[in-house]
């Protein structure tokens, strides 16, 4: 029997000929990467529990400061620079500062073909240039750091057919919270989510990023799509990468299930508090008023997203009483933006424009919200109390959404916001 | 047998609510521990036992790859979870400390917090409220893992 794309990938980095779901094999990584959510424990447990602590092969990893940066109080100070003065000991690759690491990674990093290992996760968001990223505990990345190796379960795998195109005013982002409003939040527990099909072939990178990155939100050990012509056409705008390996899924590969979702059906969507996989349309919410709105994330802050926002955004003041965060997932989009003018429409219309960071989709120190406050967001998640008070509610959406719902005070979709006008 | 007070949560429990964002760069697991589920109940730190037990629904641990989410658990003394199902990357971050993830369709609609348990680790067998429930075996891998008492330990083993 063939295989899937994901099968291959572990198969070629475990070093045999075939792999089936349900096998356990040890996989040699070809990239590591942590950031500041749990490094510091990593190291700790490096200096003061191994044998033999020592490094397998430091070319292979990355550290990335991304989720409280700038550091907010003396303690994440303190936790940081146990990472930085790690990575200076041992000729790490080290990042602070310049993105949010799933952002980074996929400028700088990610080929084709790779086994990748995150301690974020997110780290699923790979799959968009075909490779198999997956998210792991600080535990698993130090044996990962030491052993350059890792055990896997082989995941079974879903299929999704994407057929035809999304209408105007309709992202990415609205598609993949349908799918996870279908299938729920484990329905693709220990699985992964293959996007495939004319719709997947006419996404670009930016957009398989969206689709991939929100994978684990329905359990997903990863996603991914077969890399192509556009996949090159990334590498080669990004530091002229060369591929691991430009693999296929096969015609007889084994499915555990397949979906098909026709994109032109697709509508502005939102997650209701506080489950991801809460999703109804935007014109069925109701009327929800808004204190606080983000754009931004490994999900939805790149410069496709930015350019959306500001074009709604142009020549318009977000009202008084509302916070418009804007956070650029990384410097290089933070430039492009600067470059496009988009930056002067956002602080023209009152936003504030951050550092390239976690920001408010983490919770952990920008953009935190009060008691009862309502927060309309392009972030990853929408749990209970992720974004400040317990009490507070979070609901998930487009940047074109989030951007006319700054606007209005409320939560609506950009063409009812027009229509207002 | 060792015997426990149960702590029951819902379906799809996210480890947020284990540990929520703004805590984790704290230095140790230790200052942590004591923001436990600190967004459903502020108390949960000062209530738990060693030797208790957390019993989830589906999907327990789903979200962010933390493991201070398991950590926290295990620092306050709590035996093992039972659920239903859960999230990959809490399972396995459990395993890797040395933490029983223990999943059992049966029990989790049968009780309740306040409720008290019995676990047989080796056997794979709980007893609460008079009744015996039989639990799903992990792989002979993770158990071995487990078995060790987590991941660094099989590690140094290995050197």
């Amino acid at each position: 029997m063939g295989m899937t794309i994901a099968e291959k990938i572990i198969a070629r980095a475990s070093g045999v000929s075939s792999v089936k779901a349900g096998d356990i094999h040890t996989v040699s990584l070809d990239r590591i990467m942590t950031n500041d959510g749990t490094t510091h424990l990593t190291i700790d447990m490096f200096y003061n529990q191994l044998k033999n602590p020592t490094i397998a092969d430091p070319s292979k990893v990355v550290f990335i400061i991304d989720h409280n940066i700038p550091a907010d109080n003396p303690k994440t100070a303190a936790s940081h620079k146990k990472m930085r003065d790690f990575a200076r000991n041992y000729h790490i690759d080290f990042w602070e500062g310049k993105g949010v690491c799933h952002q980074l990674m996929m400028e700088h990093y990610v080929t084709p073909g790779e086994f990748i290992f995150g301690a974020d996760s997110h780290t699923c968001t790979y799959g968009a240039l075909g490779a198999f990223g997956t998210g792991v505990g600080c535990t698993d990345l130090l044996y990962a750091l030491v052993t350059g190796t890792s055990w896997v379960l082989v995941p079974e795998t879903i299929r999704f057919h994407l057929k035809g195109n999304l209408p105007k005013g309709v992202y990415p982002r609205d598609l993949m919270l349908t799918i996870i409003g279908e299938i729920g939040a484990n329905g693709a527990n220990y699985q992964v989510m293959e996007f495939t099909g004319e719709g997947a072939s006419n996404f670009s990178i930016n957009d398989r990023m969206v689709l991939c990155n929100l994978a684990v939100e329905a359990g997903a050990k990863t996603a991914i799509f077969e890399p192509d012509e556009k996949t090159i056409a990334y590498l080669n705008t990004h530091g002229n990468r060369i591929p691991k390996a430009m693999l296929k899924s096969d015609p007889d590969a084994h499915y555990v299930r397949e979906y098909t979702f026709d994109l032109s059906t697709i509508q502005p969507v939102v997650a209701r508090p506080d489950f991801v996989d809460d999703v109804i349309p935007v014109k069925e919410v109701g009327e929800v008023f808004i204190d606080e709105a983000f754009v931004g994330s490994c999900n939805n802050g790149r410069i496709d997203e930015l350019r959306v926002s500001a074009n709604l955004l142009k020549g318009k003041k977000i009202p008084e009483h509302m916070r418009f965060i804007i956070a650029p997932a990384s410097n290089q989009v933070y430039l492009q933006a600067l470059e496009e003018g988009l930056i002067d429409i956002f602080m023209e219309s009152g936003a504030m424009v951050v550092n390239s960071n976690c920001s408010v989709c983490w919770g952990g120190c920008q953009g935190v919200i009060g008691e009862n406050e309502v927060l309309i967001s392009t972030g990853t998640r929408n749990f209970k109390g992720r974004a400040g008070d317990p009490s507070s509610k979070i609901y998930l959406a487009s940047a074109e959404t989030v951007t006319a719902s700054a606007l209005a005070g409320k939560i609506i979709t950009a063409d009812d916001y027009k229509h207002t006008l | 047998m060792e015997q426990g007070n149960i702590f029951k949560f819902h379906d799809d429990l996210d480890t947020d609510q284990i540990i929520a964002s703004q805590y984790l760069l704290l230095p140790t697991i230790d200052e942590m521990k004591i923001h436990t589920f600190e967004s459903l109940d502020k108390d949960f730190s000062t209530k738990v036992k060693e030797g208790d037990f957390i019993v989830g629904g589906e999907n327990f641990g789903c979200g962010s790859s933390r493991e201070q989410a398991p950590s926290v658990l295990k620092a306050l003394g709590i035996q093992a979870i039972i659920a239903k199902s859960f999230a990959r990357i809490f399972f396995r971050n459990a395993i890797n400390i040395g933490l029983p993830v223990i999943i059992c369709k049966d029990l989790p609609d049968k009780v309740t917090t306040g409720d008290t348990m019995e676990l047989n680790l080796i056997e794979g067998k709980i007893i609460c409220n008079g009744t015996e429930y039989i639990c799903t075996k992990l792989a002979p891998y993770m158990q071995n893992i487990l078995n060790q008492g987590g991941l660094i330990a099989f590690l140094n083993k290995e050197d």
